[in-house]
């Protein structure tokens, strides 16, 4: 019987002061014989807890213990089946709020490090791309050789993680799937949002050019809505379905005085246009950013841990996270909050800004802020932060960058008629199968929750793929008199 | 990927490019506008819709330089691509459906106030186009707009063709002549569109202003476009890109518009240095 390893077994990251100098992926992950000693914690329970805390039910023992007998590849596969993307769920789910919550060795000992034991059995994976496709049988051509193959054209709004899982599962299905993206570029906050140093973007671009070997037709700068309609999509180019994954990516603001000052961003402007434009290497790339001294975000989510991480790695000399509640209270992973005190985040809970100042010429150069105490719980169970009369202090800055969350796009609802959505835009579809007030319209992720997280939408693109599926299938074999017709 | 079919110099600073994009030409509306990237190190900048011409799959923009960006697309020639050609953004201009309208184009804004001229025309509008420019070189497209309008009236800074002055002299005088206009629409450089909003508010004349904030996306997503707007917070590339012009809060769009003003000053100097 070997001896109880009562702590996880540590999980390797880069040296701060060497994260300090780019945008090297921090957490390094296990090795085979790190991996194998922590799935030999799993006690493999007859009643896995961690798989109820999971919001899409992965196999979690199963493919823990597959990890134990050697079988990474064999691990992957069984995550598989229920969640397309665990390399990049391995890095960014929040395990400490969902399967690792739930551990039943949870309390005496630290629970499995099912997150990095997810990672590693991905990227075991990645690195052995060949072995991959004979494991998986993902063969469209197996598909498409079936008789009565469906043949409908499925159209997916927006590239995220909840259309690149439901663009991967219809396509295996043998649909023709075409994927259409504003930006430039596919991926959603998975490329424009969330940084290399946390999720490298090679990562999400093998999952992209997988969609691509698997027949996905990926186009680019394409706005639904604008370029092309919903209906147009339908009626005009004869794409049977059509599954919205547009995402929540309208950044909302305080509404406080000063706001429009320059140096004051949005996360997703900041992020942006350093993620996605390179603006930290202007002038080599053309889009700029200012570099802030002295870097304040609002906020305290994940989006606001990697706002303050980004503002040090190009060259904040002090970057504080300011938020209204406690430690407790905020949403950040709990890893990358660890993280970001590791690299030398500053933090000052329960503060609240209330105004910014501005020089002559428009610079923010002061966020005035009022301090906080915590009250009785407010509708999200939280205690409702209020404010200390007469504790204003200032704070001097030269950057702000608001992480308060964002609102659904309008664009897509604002352009479809009897596509209903909720008075913040979210567009309401049947959280079981994604349908939604048209037919043949499926949607899901946070167009639909509001900003939530990855696995959710992936799970709300999986749960889409299956009823669209379904719905062609129907439309197939009784076609109803006036609708254009499905297939060929 | 968007192929240049037709370019024509109209200045020696600005040009007008025929680009193939039928997606685009499709469903463009007037006033809607085009997010373009030139190549992989550059950025995304927003261009008006001039024109397009949905059976050939063309639209027409209108470049002038002010920028890197500007420079290297002015620069490109036909046959050449666009990188990233993403439209029609925003939403259209509401345009009136009778009676006398005024159209005022500053700059390269001649260009855009063109596709509303048509419209205008098209529904029965009289239409009164007033275009300006410092001096009659860089005068633009004045025979498109003519073509389109009841009345067009040129303006210089210095005199050298039409009137003399400012384009808001113009729009005083006409309106002092007993021009009704129901709604005056201006396109051009900021400073110029705040000059035709104070010269229309005391004689309560509806009048819009096409926005031009500095960009990111073009989509609604990044915030960088914001405005204030009758006292709230407006994203100009899917709220806009077209306000009231009496409620547009003028002073801290232009501040906020020069936020990168030595960051593009030394970028286009880099790049005509470069012959790029
Ligand atoms: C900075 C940041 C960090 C985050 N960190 C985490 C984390 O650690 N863990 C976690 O679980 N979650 C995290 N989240 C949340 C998570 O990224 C989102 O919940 C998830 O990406 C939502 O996926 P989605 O598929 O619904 O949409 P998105 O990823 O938002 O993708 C939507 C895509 O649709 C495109 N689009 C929008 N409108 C149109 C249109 N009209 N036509 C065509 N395309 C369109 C957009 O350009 C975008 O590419 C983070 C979010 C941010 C912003
Ligand atoms: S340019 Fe990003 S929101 Fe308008």
């Amino acid at each position: 019987m070997p001896m109880v390893q009562l702590k996880k077994t540590p999980l390797p990251a880069l040296d701060p002061i060497q994260r300090r100098l780019g945008f090297q992926e921090v957490s390094l992950g296990y090795s085979p014989t790190q991996a194998l000693a922590e799935a030999q914690r799993c006690l493999l329970c007859q009643e896995p807890n961690c798989e109820a805390g999971c919001p899409v039910g992965v196999p979690i023992r199963d493919f823990i213990k597959l990890i134990a007998e050697g079988k990474p590849l064999e691990a992957v596969r069984a995550i598989k089946q229920v969640n397309s993307l665990p390399a990049i769920c391995g890095r960014v789910c929040p395990q400490e709020h969902q399967c690792e919550l739930k551990c039943v060795i949870k309390g005496k000992q630290e629970p499995v490090a099912i997150g990095a034991l997810e990672r590693f059995v991905a990227d075991y994976e990645l690195a052995h791309q060949g072995a991959q496709t004979s494991v998986n049988g993902y063969h469209r051509n197996l598909v498409n050789s079936l008789p009565g193959k469906p043949t409908a054209k499925v159209a997916v709004v927006g590239s995220g993680p909840a259309s690149l899982t439901a663009a991967g599962d219809l396509a295996r299905t043998g649909y023709h799937v075409t994927l259409f993206e504003a930006l430039h570029v596919p991926g959603g906050v998975l490329m424009y949002g969330i940084p290399e140093f946390r999720l490298p973007k090679s990562i999400v671009a093998a999952e992209i050019n997988k969609l691509r070997e698997q027949g996905v037709e990926i186009q680019c700068n394409t706005v639904i809505g604008r370029t092309i309609t919903i209906d147009q999509l339908m009626h005009e180019m004869g794409f049977g379905a059509v599954f919205i994954g547009s995402g929540a990516g309208s950044p909302k603001f305080m509404g406080i005085p000063g706001e429009n000052l320059k140096g004051v961003y949005s996360a997703n402007e900041f992020l942006t246009r350093i993620n996605l434009m390179k603006a930290n290497r202007f002038p080599e790339f053309d889009t700029p950013v200012k570099k802030g001294q002295r870097v304040v975000v609002v906020g305290a989510g994940d989006t606001a841990m990697d706002v303050v991480r980004t503002a040090i790695r190009v060259g904040a000399r002090e970057a504080y996270i300011v938020y209204r509640r406690t430690e407790k209270e905020m949403t950040a992973r709990i890893e990358d909050y660890h993280h970001a005190a590791e690299e030398g985040a500053l933090f000052q809970w329960l503060t609240n800004p209330v105004r910014l100042v501005g020089s002559d010429d428009g610079w923010v150069r002061g966020m005035e802020c009022i301090r906080m105490e915590l009250g009785s719980p407010d509708e999200s169970g939280r205690r409702r932060p209020l404010p200390v009369a007469g504790s204003e202090f200032l704070m001097e800055v030269d950057t702000v960058v608001m992480a308060l969350g964002t609102n659904p796009n309008p664009t897509v609802s604002q352009s479809t008629q009897d596509l209903v959505s909720d008075r913040y835009g979210h567009i309401k579809a049947d959280p079981a199968t994604g349908a939604t007030s048209k037919p043949g319209v499926f949607a899901g992720g946070d167009v639909v929750t509001g900003s939530a997280t990855v696995i959710l939408a992936a799970g709300a693109g999986k749960r889409s793929a299956q009823a669209i599926h379904q719905y062609l299938n129907e439309r197939r074999k009784a076609p109803t008199a006036g609708a254009p017709a499905v297939g060929c | 990927m968007a192929i240049i079919v037709e370019k024509r110099d109209l200045t020696p600073i600005t040009s007008l490019f025929e680009v193939n994009a039928p997606l685009i030409a499709r469903n463009a509306q007037p006033g809607q506008f085009v997010m373009i990237r030139v190549n992989q190190q550059g950025e995304r900048i927003p261009v008006t819709i001039t024109d397009s011409n949905r059976s050939k799959g063309l639209v027409t923009i209108v470049v002038q330089v002010v920028g890197k960006t500007t420079h290297l697309l002015r620069s490109l020639e036909r046959g050449d691509r666009i990188l990233d050609f993403v439209g029609p953004l925003g939403r259209p201009v509401e345009l009136p459906k009778h009676g006398q309208a005024a159209l005022v184009g500053g700059g390269f804004g001649t260009g855009a106030i063109l596709s509303l001229a048509k419209e205008l025309a098209a529904r029965g509008v009289e239409v009164c186009s007033i275009i300006g420019a410092r001096t009659r070189d860089l005068i633009i497209l004045e025979k498109e707009v003519r073509a389109s309008s009841d009345h067009t009236y040129l303006c210089t800074d210095d005199g050298s063709q039409g009137f003399h002055g400012f384009v808001t002299g113009q729009l005083e005088a006409l309106v002092r002549a007993g021009m009704a206009f129901d709604q005056v629409v201006a396109i051009g450089p900021i400073a110029m569109m705040r000059a035709v909003a104070e010269t229309t508010r005391p004689l309560g004349i509806k009048t819009q202003v096409s926005m031009d904030p500095i960009m990111v996306d073009g989509t609604g997503m990044c915030g960088a476009c914001r405005l204030t707007v009758d006292g709230q917070l407006k994203f100009a590339c899917v709220d806009g890109p077209f306000f009231d012009a009496h409620q547009v809060n003028f002073a801290e769009a232009i501040v906020r518009s020069k936020t990168y003003a030595e960051e593009e000053r030394a970028a286009l100097t880099t790049a005509v240095a470069a012959g790029g």
